[in-house]
């Protein structure tokens, strides 16, 4: 029986695939990559993997989806010309993308035997770490220094957006995101779903520790309130040159480095947290870290600034 | 006791998945987007609704009883509005009358 569901949704997630890939549209192309996530998600589901799901519906399918299809509407002008690579350009991009994917079909489908695994040395070790969720134990203890650079990237990432801001708007507010017309139902939607959206944000954040959940999960959700707001036209977007924005910003990856300096005086090396207090540490950088993503994912979808700033 | 717990989720979860069915086929044959839209209404309200309902007595606890039931609300809050903004999207762009 469950093979059944396991089947069917193979089938669809290589139905979806096949759609974003070969769909004209490139609105449409992107809808179908948010229907792939969400099948995704699924998938995980089914492999117990409860974090990865949960990160594939809310990074995979929501926030990558939204900041797609901004860039779809920023294309529409330079769709309307109607340049198209040539047919050159074309083949090669087909090509390279088909090596790719030969090339990760070989590494999965060889896997070395017995397959590597760290996943029963992370397990009985786990205690030392004080955490009831394995995979918050990995991110945020055994592989910090990868987590750490993660979200180092999300910083350097709106650095890139913003570096795409007009000399003429540096420092402005990013282009509004409401709709042109006023909708009753979006009003209401931005002004009754915030109140629980943060609850269940700051809920996926704090359970993370050790039940599923975590700081991507909780950070998107909060972004996502912040970006219903903006888009029922209740918040402004910030004009990037706030001081007290940019602080936010760098305020998630400061706390993580500031707890990695810390563990170099408190038990030798850096990122190492002392046994007795790892738990508390690790949930102070996980709320730092939850605030910065909730704030990065947004300015991301809301793009470089599109106004000059008020005087 | 739990012999009729047992059934009474079978009959609802089948009756949930009836409405879900019948929201499925009318998304793909009704003509319209106002039309498929009110075969959808269908599928979120009682489809999910039935489900919710025919699960709460397999709930271990309390808690997870509140849970399905604030997912229930959430979902048809949220499918309410998004159905409103497709509807008043069809609304602008199709000729008046």
């Amino acid at each position: 029986m469950s093979l059944l569901v396991d089947l069917v949704l193979v089938a669809l997630i290589l139905m979806a695939a096949v759609w974003t890939v070969l769909v004209r549209d490139r609105r449409d192309a992107v809808i179908a990559f948010i229907v792939l996530g969400l099948l995704l998600s699924l998938v995980w589901m089914r492999l117990y993997a409860v974090d990865v799901a949960l990160t594939e519906a809310a990074v995979g399918g929501g926030a990558t989806g939204l900041v797609l299809l901004r860039a779809c509407a920023r294309l529409l002008p330079v769709e309307a010309e109607g340049r198209l690579p040539g047919p050159g350009t074309q083949i090669a991009a087909g090509l390279l993308s088909a090596i790719a994917a030969a090339g990760l079909a070989a590494v999965v489908l060889s896997p070395p035997v017995p397959y590597p695994s760290l996943a029963a040395l992370a397990a009985e070790n786990i205690h030392q770490v004080g955490l009831g969720n394995p995979v918050t134990a990995v991110l945020l203890a055994y592989r910090s220094l990868d987590t750490l650079l993660e979200k180092v990237v999300l910083v350097l990432a709106v650095i890139g957006v913003w570096a795409l801001t007009p000399d003429a708007f540096w420092g402005g507010a990013p282009g509004s995101l409401k709709s042109k017309h006023a909708s009753g139902a979006l009003d209401l939607l931005a002004r009754v779903l915030p109140p629980f959206g943060i609850v269940v944000g700051i809920y996926l954040v704090w359970n993370g520790a050790d039940h599923p959940g975590g700081t991507f999960q909780g950070g998107t959700v909060l972004a996502a309130m912040w970006l219903l707001m903006m888009m029922a036209d209740l918040a402004d977007p910030p004009e990037i040159r706030l001081k007290r924005l940019r602080r936010l910003v760098v305020f998630g990856p400061a706390v993580f480095i500031a707890a990695g300096f810390a563990g170099i005086f408190m038990s030798g090396w850096f990122l190492s947290y002392p046994p007795d207090y790892a738990k508390p540490i690790i949930v102070a950088v996980e709320a730092a870290l939850a605030l910065s993503i909730a704030v990065i994912l947004g300015l991301l979808v809301a793009g470089p600034a599109a106004e000059p700033p008020k005087r | 006791m739990s012999v009729v717990l047992d059934a009474f989720t079978v009959i609802t979860v089948t009756a949930g998945l009836v409405f879900f069915l019948a929201g499925t086929v009318g998304l793909l044959r009704f003509p319209d987007a106002l039309t498929r839209l009110h075969a959808l209404t269908k599928a979120d309200n009682l489809g999910l609704g039935l489900i919710v309902l025919g699960l709460l007595p397999q709930c271990p606890d309390i808690t997870s009883a509140l849970k399905l039931i604030a997912i229930w609300v959430l979902v048809q809050f949220a499918g309410a509005s998004a159905s409103q903004l497709i509807a008043q999207f069809v609304r602008r762009n199709e000729p008046g009358p």
